[in-house]
C-alpha cells in the first residue's frame, strides 16, 4: 500500500518540486497552499507524513501543526523552515513535530528524515506489518549446490547466523561471497535491521573513509553537508565489508578501534557516535600472507578472523556446474519471458570441461549470454563464449599488458563491440573496462 | 509501441564517452530505439544567480519543446549544476511517466569530491543516473532493491553502490509501459 503524504507550502514551486520528488519515491501525494486548504485535505487522510512550511500567510505552521495533530495524531509532522527561523522550528519539535529541515535541504537529509519518520510510524503499527517485512528481507538469492563442499558452507551459515561474531568469507572472486553474507544476515536475529554493503576494493581510500565513518559539513572539499557513514547506517544490522584485504594501513587502525569500542567520530567531527553492528567481511586475498608481509595488521586479523567460511571455487565443486547452469537458465528465462531451454549434451561437456577462473559469476554470465544469443530450441556449444570451448594456449613471452589488450580486443570482437557484455564476460566492471580501452587505445 | 529515446547533449557538451552512454541506454531500454542528439537550449531563464545553479524543472520544459516527434522521450545530458526548489541540488530530474529527463554530470565527477578525474567512473555514474531518470519517465518509482538502478540515491556513493540495471520487476514495467 502506498504511503500518503501531505505537503503544505504557500510557494507553488516548492509544492510542485516536493510533489514530484515524493511521487518518484512512490508516495501518494496531496498538496495544499495554506492551513485552511490543508485542513480540508485532512478528509482524504489519514496521512503518514505531513510536511508543513513554518511561515505562511494566514494560519502559520505551528498552529496548523496543532490542528493536524488533533485530527490525525499518528501523522508524523516535518517542519520546513528557512535558516533564520530555526528557533521557531525547535519550538515545533517541543509541540510534537517529528523533525524539521532547513530550506534548501540536502536530498540525503530529506530522505533520511522521511525514512526515520516512517520507521517510527512502523514501530507503532502492528506486528503483522513486521512479519511481512521479515519475508521481504528474507529473500536473498538462493545458494545453489549439492556438492559436499557447498552443503558444508550452508551448514556453516546456519551455525554462524545464530551467533553475533565477526565472520570472514574467503574465496576467489566470483564465488558469490556477498550472497553468503546476505544469507547469514537473513538468518540472524539482526534480520529486521539493514545489511549495508561496502566494497573496500572499488572505492578510493579517501572516499572509503567518509563512506564508512560519514562526515561533518566542511570536513573536506565538496563536503557541503553532514552525512552518516555506513557504520551508522548499519546500526542494529550487519555491515558487509567486501575485500577487507584491500583496506589501507591507516583505515585498518580506524577499523580496529571501531570494532573494539563500537564508537567513532565522523570525519571533521569531534562528537562520538555509537553504532551496534555485526561485521561480516570477505576477501579473495590470503590474509595470513598479508599479515606475514606486514601489509595487514595482525591485531585486526585476529579481531575479524573469529569465524571463517571458505567458499570453494567452481573447479572444486564440479558437480554443481550443471545444476547451477540450469538454475541460471531458469532465472534468465523468467527475466526475459522466454522458455527455459535445455542444454545440449555437447554444451554440457564444454561447460564441464572449462576451468571457470571467474567462478559462478563467469558461469552466470556465459548462460545469460547464451540465453540472449541462442536462437535454437536448446543451448548449444555455439551459444557459449568462444573462449569457454578453447584450450589454454601456452605462454609465449609477451607482456601481461599485451595479453590483456589482446584478450579485451578478442572479447570485444566476440560481443560486436558491446562494452557492457564484454565487461561481464571479462568479470570486471564497465568503468574499469572503459578506462582500459582508453589506456590501450583499443578501437571498437 | 516503441518510441525513440533521444540522448541529448546540451549546449556543446561532448564527453569522450558519449557513444558508450548512448549504447548503454539502448541496452537498458531495448527494443526502444535510442539516438544521439545535440541540442542548444537557452539556459538563461533556468539560471538562479543567487545559488549559481540551474532549475532542473525549467530545463525539462525547454527539452520538451525540442522533442522531435510525439511518443518519443528525451534525456538531456549537461555539465551544469542542477537544483529544484527546496533541495540543495539534484543529480537529475524527470517527468514521472512523461517524456523528458535531464542528468547533470557536475556532481558525478570525482573532481567535485577532491579526487583525481576518473572518466570510466563518471561514465558509469552517468549511465546509472540517465537510466534512472528515464526509468521515471517510463513511470517507475523508486525501488527497494538496493542493487536496482531505480533505487533512490541522494549522494554519489549511493550511486556507486547500486548497479546500472533494472531489477526483474522494474524491467518488466519498462518492457510493458503503461499508456501515456
Ligand atoms: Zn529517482
Ligand atoms: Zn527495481
Amino acid at each position: 500500500m502506498k504511503r500518503k503524504i501531505l505537503i503544505v507550502d504557500d510557494e507553488l514551486s516548492v509544492r510542485k518540486s516536493l510533489e514530484e520528488w515524493f511521487l518518484e519515491d512512490g508516495f501518494a501525494v496531496e498538496t495544499a497552499e495554506d492551513g485552511t486548504a490543508a485542513l480540508r485535505k485532512m478528509d482524504v487522510g489519514p496521512f503518514d507524513i505531513a510536511v508543513i512550511d513554518l511561515k505562511m500567510p494566514g494560519m502559520d505552521g505551528i498552529t496548523l501543526q496543532k490542528r493536524v495533530r488533533e485530527i490525525d495524531p499518528n501523522a508524523a509532522i516535518i517542519i520546513l523552515t528557512a535558516y533564520a527561523s530555526v528557533q521557531t522550528a525547535v519550538e515545533a519539535l517541543k509541540l510534537g513535530a517529528f523533525d524539521y529541515v532547513t530550506k534548501p535541504v540536502d536530498p540525503d537529509e530529506l530522505s533520511s528524515t522521511i525514512r526515520n519518520a516512517l520507521r517510527q510510524r512502523e514501530l507503532t503499527e502492528e506486528n503483522v506489518h513486521l512479519k511481512e517485512k521479515v519475508t521481504e528481507l528474507g529473500q536473498t538469492g538462493p545458494i545453489v549446490g549439492t556438492s559436499p563442499e557447498m552443503l558444508r558452507v550452508l551448514e556453516l551459515i546456519r551455525t554462524v547466523a545464530e551467533t553475533d561474531s565477526t565472520v570472514v568469507i574467503r574465496g576467489e572472486s566470483g564465488t558469490g561471497k556477498e550472497l553468503i553474507a546476505r544469507a547469514i544476515h537473513a538468518q540472524s536475529r539482526r534480520r529486521f535491521f539493514p545489511i549495508v554493503a561496502v566494497n573496500a576494493g572499488s572505492i578510493p581510500e579517501t572516499l572509503l573513509e567518509s563512506e564508512l565513518f560519514g562526515h561533518e559539513k566542511g570536513a573536506f572539499t565538496g563536503a557541503q553537508y553532514r552525512r552518516k557513514g555506513k557504520l551508522e547506517l548499519a546500526a542494529g544490522g550487519t555491515l558487509f565489508l567486501d575485500e577487507i584485504g584491500d583496506v589501507s594501513p591507516k583505515m585498518q587502525v580506524d577499523l580496529l578501534r571501531v570494532l573494539e569500542t563500537k564508537r567513532f567520530t565522523r570525519l571533521g567531527g569531534n562528537q562520538e557516535v555509537t553504532s551496534d553492528f555485526r561485521l561480516v567481511c570477505a576477501t579473495n586475498k590470503n590474509l595470513e600472507q598479508l599479515v606475514a608481509d606486514g601489509v595487514f595488521r595482525e591485531d585486526l586479523y585476529y579481531r575479524v578472523n573469529v569465524f571463517t567460511i571458505r567458499v570453494p571455487p567452481m573447479r572444486e565443486r564440479r558437480e554443481d556446474i550443471l545444476p547451477l547452469a540450469r538454475h541460471f537458465v531458469d532465472k534468465y528465462a523468467r527475466a526475459m519471458g522466454k522458455p527455459a531451454l535445455p542444454i545440449t549434451p555437447e554444451a554440457e561437456a564444454v561447460l564441464l570441461g572449462y576451468r571457470w577462473p571467474g567462478n559462478v559469476r563467469e558461469l552466470e554470465n556465459a548462460i545469460e549470454r547464451a540465453m540472449v544469443v541462442g536462437k535454437g530450441p536448446a543451448i548449444g556449444e555455439a551459444d557459449l563464449p568462444v573462449h569457454v570451448g578453447d584450450h589454454d594456449r601456452g605462454p609465449n613471452g609477451i607482456s601481461l599488458a599485451a595479453v590483456e589488450k589482446e584478450h579485451i580486443e578478442r572479447v570485444l570482437r566476440e560481443t560486436e563491440g558491446n562494452v557492457t557484455h564484454s565487461a561481464r564476460l571479462l568479470g570486471i566492471d564497465r568503468a574499469t573496462l572503459y578506462n582500459k580501452i582508453k589506456r590501450y587505445g583499443i578501437r571498437r | 509501441m516503441a518510441g525513440v529515446i533521444y540522448v541529448a547533449y546540451l549546449n556543446g557538451y561532448a564527453p569522450a564517452w558519449a557513444d558508450f552512454l548512448t549504447e548503454a541506454i539502448a541496452e537498458s531500454f531495448a527494443p526502444e530505439p535510442v539516438r544521439r542528439f545535440e541540442a542548444e537550449l537557452d539556459l538563461a531563464p533556468a539560471y538562479a544567480s543567487e545559488r549559481r545553479q540551474y532549475h532542473a524543472t525549467l530545463i525539462l520544459a525547454a527539452l520538451l519543446r525540442r522533442l522531435p516527434e510525439a511518443g518519443s522521450r528525451m534525456v538531456g545530458i549537461t555539465s551544469v549544476d542542477l537544483f529544484i526548489p527546496v533541495l540543495t541540488f539534484v543529480f537529475g530530474q524527470s517527468q514521472l511517466a512523461g517524456a523528458a529527463a535531464v542528468v547533470s554530470t557536475y556532481r558525478l565527477r570525482s573532481q567535485f569530491y577532491g579526487l583525481p578525474p576518473n572518466e570510466g567512473l563518471l561514465l558509469e555514474r552517468t549511465i546509472k543516473e540517465a537510466v534512472h531518470e528515464l526509468g521515471h519517465a517510463f513511470g517507475l518509482v523508486h525501488c527497494a532493491d538496493q542493487s536496482c538502478v531505480m533505487h533512490a540515491s541522494s549522494y554519489v556513493e549511493e550511486v556507486d553502490l547500486k548497479s546500472a540495471e533494472f531489477c526483474a520487476a522494474c524491467h518488466a514495467t519498462v518492457c510493458a509501459p503503461a499508456e501515456r
